[in-house]
Protein backbone atom coordinates (compact mmCIF):
# COMPACT_ATOMS: atom_id res chain seq x y z
CA UNK A 1 0.00 0.00 0.00
CA UNK A 2 3.09 2.24 -0.70
CA UNK A 3 2.12 5.39 -2.92
CA UNK A 4 4.80 8.09 -4.44
CA UNK A 5 4.46 10.42 -1.47
CA UNK A 6 4.96 7.97 1.63
CA UNK A 7 8.10 6.21 -0.72
CA UNK A 8 9.16 9.64 -1.07
CA UNK A 9 9.04 10.49 2.56
CA UNK A 10 10.02 7.63 3.92
CA UNK A 11 13.89 8.09 1.12
CA UNK A 12 13.83 11.47 2.62
CA UNK A 13 13.91 11.15 6.69
CA UNK A 14 16.14 8.04 5.42
CA UNK A 15 18.59 10.33 3.89
CA UNK A 16 17.93 12.93 6.78
CA UNK A 17 19.05 9.97 9.47
CA UNK A 18 21.51 8.25 7.87
CA UNK A 19 24.09 10.81 8.98
CA UNK A 20 22.88 12.01 12.64
CA UNK A 21 23.19 8.39 13.22
CA UNK A 22 26.65 8.33 12.03
CA UNK A 23 27.45 11.35 14.62
CA UNK A 24 25.00 9.85 17.34
CA UNK A 25 27.52 6.39 17.12
CA UNK A 26 30.18 8.80 16.95
CA UNK A 27 29.80 11.10 20.27
CA UNK A 28 28.42 7.71 22.07
CA UNK A 29 32.00 5.90 21.19
CA UNK A 30 34.15 9.44 21.61
CA UNK A 31 31.84 10.53 24.77
CA UNK A 32 32.24 7.11 26.69
CA UNK A 33 36.30 7.33 26.40
CA UNK A 34 37.08 7.46 30.43
CA UNK A 35 33.67 6.84 31.89
CA UNK A 36 30.18 8.58 31.91
CA UNK A 37 27.78 9.67 33.93
CA UNK A 38 24.71 11.34 34.04
CA UNK A 39 26.20 14.77 34.67
CA UNK A 40 28.43 14.15 32.10
CA UNK A 41 25.98 14.12 29.37
CA UNK A 42 23.33 16.73 30.73
CA UNK A 43 25.80 19.18 31.26
CA UNK A 44 26.65 18.55 27.11
CA UNK A 45 23.02 18.39 26.33
CA UNK A 46 21.35 21.00 28.53
CA UNK A 47 20.65 24.54 27.29
CA UNK A 48 22.19 23.58 23.87
CA UNK A 49 20.05 24.37 21.01
CA UNK A 50 22.68 22.43 18.79
CA UNK A 51 21.53 19.11 20.40
CA UNK A 52 17.85 19.96 20.68
CA UNK A 53 17.63 20.85 16.93
CA UNK A 54 19.93 17.22 15.82
CA UNK A 55 18.03 14.94 18.12
CA UNK A 56 14.92 17.11 17.32
CA UNK A 57 15.21 16.58 13.62
CA UNK A 58 16.76 12.94 14.47
CA UNK A 59 13.23 12.31 16.21
CA UNK A 60 11.01 13.33 13.40
CA UNK A 61 13.12 11.93 10.80
CA UNK A 62 12.86 8.33 12.53
CA UNK A 63 9.30 8.97 13.42
CA UNK A 64 8.00 8.95 9.96
CA UNK A 65 10.41 6.88 8.77
CA UNK A 66 9.22 4.31 11.09
CA UNK A 67 5.35 4.42 10.71
CA UNK A 68 5.72 4.28 7.62
CA UNK A 69 7.91 1.06 7.80
CA UNK A 70 5.39 -0.28 10.05
CA UNK A 71 2.32 0.42 8.14
CA UNK A 72 3.69 -1.57 4.89
CA UNK A 73 3.69 -4.68 7.86
CA UNK A 74 0.41 -3.71 9.08
CA UNK A 75 -0.63 -4.10 5.42
CA UNK A 76 1.49 -6.94 4.15
CA UNK A 77 1.58 -8.91 7.56
CA UNK A 78 -1.61 -7.99 9.22
CA UNK A 79 -3.92 -7.16 6.19
CA UNK A 80 -4.94 -4.11 7.75
CA UNK A 81 -6.52 -1.56 5.25
CA UNK A 82 -8.33 1.82 4.79
CA UNK A 83 -9.18 3.82 7.35
CA UNK A 84 -7.59 1.48 10.63
CA UNK A 85 -4.32 0.97 8.47
CA UNK A 86 -4.14 4.81 8.05
CA UNK A 87 -5.06 5.39 11.90
CA UNK A 88 -2.94 3.57 12.99
CA UNK A 89 -0.31 4.71 11.27
CA UNK A 90 -0.46 8.11 12.52
CA UNK A 91 -1.15 7.05 15.83
CA UNK A 92 2.22 5.28 15.55
CA UNK A 93 3.62 8.77 14.52
CA UNK A 94 2.33 10.63 17.17
CA UNK A 95 3.18 8.19 19.65
CA UNK A 96 7.03 7.89 18.98
CA UNK A 97 7.53 12.16 18.13
CA UNK A 98 5.81 12.75 21.48
CA UNK A 99 8.23 9.70 23.35
CA UNK A 100 11.01 11.23 21.53
CA UNK A 101 10.07 15.00 21.53
CA UNK A 102 9.47 14.23 25.81
CA UNK A 103 13.16 12.57 25.82
CA UNK A 104 14.70 15.74 23.62
CA UNK A 105 13.25 18.09 25.86
CA UNK A 106 14.14 16.25 28.73
CA UNK A 107 17.68 16.13 28.12
CA UNK A 108 18.20 19.76 26.70
CA UNK A 109 15.69 21.86 28.48
CA UNK A 110 16.83 24.14 31.21
CA UNK B 1 9.42 -43.59 -6.68
CA UNK B 2 6.59 -46.03 -7.75
CA UNK B 3 9.14 -47.94 -10.44
CA UNK B 4 12.14 -47.00 -12.47
CA UNK B 5 10.03 -46.24 -15.35
CA UNK B 6 6.82 -44.25 -13.75
CA UNK B 7 6.54 -41.17 -11.62
CA UNK B 8 4.54 -40.51 -9.07
CA UNK B 9 2.75 -36.91 -10.12
CA UNK B 10 0.21 -35.21 -7.85
CA UNK B 11 -2.05 -33.14 -9.66
CA UNK B 12 -3.99 -30.41 -8.30
CA UNK B 13 -7.95 -30.68 -8.40
CA UNK B 14 -11.32 -28.65 -7.68
CA UNK B 15 -10.96 -24.78 -7.20
CA UNK B 16 -10.45 -22.46 -5.00
CA UNK B 17 -10.93 -25.28 -2.70
CA UNK B 18 -9.86 -29.09 -3.63
CA UNK B 19 -7.46 -31.39 -2.71
CA UNK B 20 -4.34 -33.37 -4.83
CA UNK B 21 -4.76 -35.91 -7.11
CA UNK B 22 -2.01 -38.80 -7.52
CA UNK B 23 -1.19 -40.26 -10.54
CA UNK B 24 1.40 -42.78 -11.86
CA UNK B 25 2.57 -41.97 -15.50
CA UNK B 26 5.27 -43.37 -17.68
CA UNK B 27 8.28 -41.45 -17.53
CA UNK B 28 9.74 -40.95 -20.97
CA UNK B 29 12.84 -39.02 -22.44
CA UNK B 30 12.69 -35.52 -22.89
CA UNK B 31 9.80 -35.68 -21.33
CA UNK B 32 8.08 -32.06 -20.30
CA UNK B 33 5.50 -31.51 -17.54
CA UNK B 34 2.90 -30.17 -20.38
CA UNK B 35 3.42 -33.78 -21.63
CA UNK B 36 3.05 -35.22 -18.13
CA UNK B 37 -0.16 -32.83 -17.58
CA UNK B 38 -1.43 -33.75 -21.28
CA UNK B 39 -0.86 -37.79 -20.63
CA UNK B 40 -3.16 -37.58 -17.73
CA UNK B 41 -5.89 -36.00 -19.61
CA UNK B 42 -5.75 -38.25 -22.45
CA UNK B 43 -5.39 -41.46 -20.76
CA UNK B 44 -6.08 -41.30 -17.15
CA UNK B 45 -9.14 -38.94 -16.60
CA UNK B 46 -10.46 -36.48 -19.39
CA UNK B 47 -11.74 -34.21 -16.92
CA UNK B 48 -8.36 -32.75 -16.20
CA UNK B 49 -8.60 -29.17 -16.68
CA UNK B 50 -5.45 -27.06 -18.21
CA UNK B 51 -4.58 -24.77 -20.58
CA UNK B 52 -2.31 -24.58 -23.45
CA UNK B 53 -1.67 -23.20 -26.13
CA UNK B 54 2.22 -23.19 -28.34
CA UNK B 55 3.92 -25.81 -26.56
CA UNK B 56 7.27 -24.30 -27.42
CA UNK B 57 7.89 -21.27 -24.91
CA UNK B 58 6.11 -18.32 -27.04
CA UNK B 59 2.78 -17.90 -25.70
CA UNK B 60 2.50 -18.22 -22.10
CA UNK B 61 -0.45 -19.99 -21.69
CA UNK B 62 0.74 -23.05 -19.60
CA UNK B 63 2.45 -21.80 -16.78
CA UNK B 64 1.88 -23.86 -13.51
CA UNK B 65 3.57 -24.52 -9.78
CA UNK B 66 5.94 -26.94 -10.03
CA UNK B 67 6.63 -28.40 -6.94
CA UNK B 68 5.65 -25.08 -5.40
CA UNK B 69 7.92 -22.95 -7.54
CA UNK B 70 5.88 -21.12 -10.98
CA UNK B 71 7.14 -22.88 -14.55
CA UNK B 72 6.48 -22.89 -17.88
CA UNK B 73 5.64 -26.29 -18.17
CA UNK B 74 5.67 -26.52 -22.05
CA UNK B 75 10.08 -26.03 -21.62
CA UNK B 76 10.28 -28.15 -18.72
CA UNK B 77 12.22 -30.94 -18.44
CA UNK B 78 10.71 -33.60 -15.94
CA UNK B 79 13.89 -34.99 -14.93
CA UNK B 80 14.90 -31.74 -13.99
CA UNK B 81 12.23 -31.22 -11.50
CA UNK B 82 11.96 -34.40 -10.30
CA UNK B 83 12.17 -34.96 -6.15
CA UNK B 84 12.59 -38.98 -5.25
CA UNK B 85 10.29 -40.06 -8.82
CA UNK B 86 7.66 -37.33 -7.35
CA UNK B 87 5.97 -34.11 -8.51
CA UNK B 88 3.78 -31.81 -7.39
CA UNK B 89 1.53 -29.77 -9.82
CA UNK B 90 -0.64 -26.81 -8.95
CA UNK B 91 -2.45 -23.98 -10.68
CA UNK B 92 -0.30 -20.92 -10.84
CA UNK B 93 -0.14 -18.83 -7.35
CA UNK B 94 -1.49 -15.35 -6.92
CA UNK B 95 -4.47 -15.98 -9.03
CA UNK B 96 -7.98 -17.41 -8.48
CA UNK B 97 -9.05 -20.70 -9.93
CA UNK B 98 -11.03 -21.47 -12.37
CA UNK B 99 -10.95 -25.21 -12.21
CA UNK B 100 -7.89 -27.78 -11.52
CA UNK B 101 -4.89 -26.41 -13.36
CA UNK B 102 -6.64 -23.46 -14.84
CA UNK B 103 -6.13 -20.40 -13.53
CA UNK B 104 -8.29 -17.02 -14.47
CA UNK B 105 -5.98 -14.99 -16.04
CA UNK B 106 -7.93 -11.21 -15.57
CA UNK B 107 -6.78 -10.03 -12.64
CA UNK B 108 -3.34 -10.51 -14.45
CA UNK B 109 -4.20 -8.72 -17.24
CA UNK B 110 -6.08 -6.41 -16.42
CA UNK B 111 -3.41 -4.95 -13.93
CA UNK B 112 -1.22 -4.16 -17.32
CA UNK B 113 -4.13 -1.73 -18.70
CA UNK B 114 -3.93 0.07 -14.84
CA UNK B 115 -0.34 0.09 -15.47
CA UNK B 116 -0.91 2.16 -18.79
CA UNK B 117 1.02 -0.77 -19.89
CA UNK B 118 -0.60 -0.13 -23.11
CA UNK B 119 0.52 2.79 -26.50
CA UNK B 120 -0.51 6.54 -26.34
CA UNK B 121 0.18 7.17 -29.69
CA UNK B 122 1.77 10.41 -31.06
CA UNK B 123 0.76 10.74 -34.30
CA UNK B 124 -1.60 9.69 -36.94
CA UNK B 125 -1.87 7.21 -39.59
CA UNK B 126 -1.43 9.96 -42.08
CA UNK B 127 1.94 10.82 -40.74
CA UNK B 128 5.74 9.18 -41.97
CA UNK B 129 6.46 5.96 -39.91
CA UNK B 130 9.13 7.55 -36.85
CA UNK B 131 12.36 6.07 -37.31
CA UNK B 132 13.83 4.62 -34.20
CA UNK B 133 17.43 4.12 -33.70
CA UNK B 134 18.28 0.62 -32.47
CA UNK B 135 21.37 2.02 -30.30
CA UNK B 136 19.11 4.48 -28.67
CA UNK B 137 19.81 3.86 -24.64
CA UNK B 138 15.79 4.53 -24.17
CA UNK B 139 15.52 1.90 -27.19
CA UNK B 140 18.13 -0.74 -25.38
CA UNK B 141 16.41 -0.32 -21.91
CA UNK B 142 13.04 -1.82 -23.49
CA UNK B 143 15.50 -4.91 -25.31
CA UNK B 144 14.46 -6.83 -22.37
CA UNK B 145 10.97 -6.41 -21.73
CA UNK B 146 9.23 -6.50 -25.20
CA UNK B 147 10.65 -10.45 -24.93
CA UNK B 148 7.63 -10.81 -22.13
CA UNK B 149 5.75 -13.84 -23.18
CA UNK B 150 3.16 -13.28 -20.07
CA UNK B 151 2.89 -16.03 -18.83
CA UNK B 152 2.25 -14.66 -15.07
CA UNK B 153 5.20 -16.98 -13.62
CA UNK B 154 6.84 -13.65 -11.88
CA UNK B 155 2.96 -12.18 -10.53
CA UNK B 156 2.92 -15.79 -9.04
CA UNK B 157 6.72 -15.65 -7.91
CA UNK B 158 6.16 -12.31 -6.31
CA UNK B 159 5.54 -12.58 -2.55
CA UNK B 160 4.33 -8.53 -2.44
CA UNK B 161 1.67 -9.86 -4.99
CA UNK B 162 0.76 -12.58 -2.61
CA UNK B 163 0.58 -9.95 0.51
CA UNK B 164 -0.96 -6.83 -1.14
CA UNK B 165 -3.27 -8.03 -4.02
CA UNK B 166 -3.72 -4.21 -5.21
CA UNK B 167 -0.21 -4.34 -6.33
CA UNK B 168 0.26 -4.37 -9.84
CA UNK B 169 3.12 -7.23 -10.44
CA UNK B 170 6.32 -7.24 -12.14
CA UNK B 171 4.96 -8.02 -15.37
CA UNK B 172 2.74 -5.13 -15.81
CA UNK B 173 5.41 -2.69 -14.18
CA UNK B 174 7.79 -4.13 -16.99
CA UNK B 175 5.60 -3.54 -19.61
CA UNK B 176 4.66 0.01 -18.22
CA UNK B 177 8.55 0.76 -18.13
CA UNK B 178 8.73 -0.33 -21.70
CA UNK B 179 6.07 1.97 -22.82
CA UNK B 180 7.76 4.78 -20.89
CA UNK B 181 10.76 4.24 -22.61
CA UNK B 182 9.04 4.17 -25.91
CA UNK B 183 9.78 7.74 -28.21
CA UNK B 184 6.55 6.73 -30.01
CA UNK B 185 4.86 6.92 -27.07
CA UNK B 186 2.70 10.19 -25.76
CA UNK B 187 1.54 9.08 -22.45
CA UNK B 188 4.69 9.27 -20.13
CA UNK B 189 3.18 11.37 -17.53
CA UNK B 190 -0.15 8.71 -17.44
CA UNK B 191 2.32 6.07 -17.12
CA UNK B 192 4.34 7.79 -14.09
CA UNK B 193 0.99 8.78 -12.47
CA UNK B 194 -1.08 4.82 -12.88
CA UNK B 195 2.37 3.19 -11.03
CA UNK B 196 2.66 5.59 -8.24
CA UNK B 197 -0.39 4.80 -6.61
CA UNK B 198 -1.50 2.28 -3.90
CA UNK B 199 -0.69 -0.66 -5.64
CA UNK B 200 2.48 0.76 -7.69
CA UNK B 201 5.98 0.51 -8.09
CA UNK B 202 7.02 1.77 -5.11
CA UNK B 203 5.44 -1.38 -3.23
CA UNK B 204 8.07 -3.54 -4.45
CA UNK B 205 10.53 -5.05 -1.71
CA UNK B 206 13.06 -5.83 -4.15
CA UNK B 207 13.09 -9.67 -3.44
CA UNK B 208 14.00 -10.51 -7.26
CA UNK B 209 11.57 -13.55 -7.10
CA UNK B 210 10.30 -11.93 -10.26
CA UNK B 211 14.08 -12.06 -12.01
CA UNK B 212 14.55 -15.66 -10.75
CA UNK B 213 11.84 -17.01 -11.95
CA UNK B 214 11.61 -15.38 -15.24
CA UNK B 215 11.60 -18.06 -17.75
CA UNK B 216 12.84 -16.10 -20.44
CA UNK B 217 15.95 -14.67 -18.05
CA UNK B 218 14.13 -10.97 -17.89
CA UNK B 219 14.46 -8.69 -15.06
CA UNK B 220 11.36 -6.91 -13.96
CA UNK B 221 12.76 -5.85 -10.76
CA UNK B 222 15.28 -4.08 -13.05
CA UNK B 223 12.35 -2.16 -14.52
CA UNK B 224 10.21 -1.34 -11.24
CA UNK B 225 13.86 0.44 -9.98
CA UNK B 226 13.72 2.42 -13.01
CA UNK B 227 10.07 2.92 -12.53
CA UNK B 228 11.00 4.25 -8.66
CA UNK B 229 14.03 6.55 -10.46
CA UNK B 230 11.60 8.25 -12.94
CA UNK B 231 8.81 8.72 -10.37
CA UNK B 232 11.26 10.46 -7.85
CA UNK B 233 12.77 12.39 -10.41
CA UNK B 234 9.21 13.61 -11.23
CA UNK B 235 8.48 14.17 -7.92
CA UNK B 236 10.76 16.74 -7.05
CA UNK B 237 10.23 18.24 -10.82
CA UNK B 238 6.58 18.77 -10.41
CA UNK B 239 7.59 21.25 -7.15
CA UNK B 240 10.04 22.96 -8.54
Amino acid sequence: MMTLRLYMAQRISALIMAPLVLMHIGVMIYAIQGGLSAAEILGRTQGSAFWFLFYGIFVIALSVHAAIGLRTVLSEWAGLRGSLLNGFSWAVLVLLLILGMQAVYGVTAT
Amino acid sequence: MVDKNHISVSVWRGGATGSFQDFKVKLEDNQTVLDVVAWIQAYADPTLSYRYACRVGMCGSCAMMVNGSPRWTCRTHVNKVLVDGKMEIAPLRNLPVIKDLATDMDPFFEKWVTAEGLHHPTKTRDDPIEAIDPSNAARVEINEGIECINCAVCYAACDTVASNLDYLGPAALQRAWSVYNDSKDAGKQAVLDAVSGAGGCHNCHSMGSCAVHCPNDLNPMKAIAGLKRETARNFFKRRT
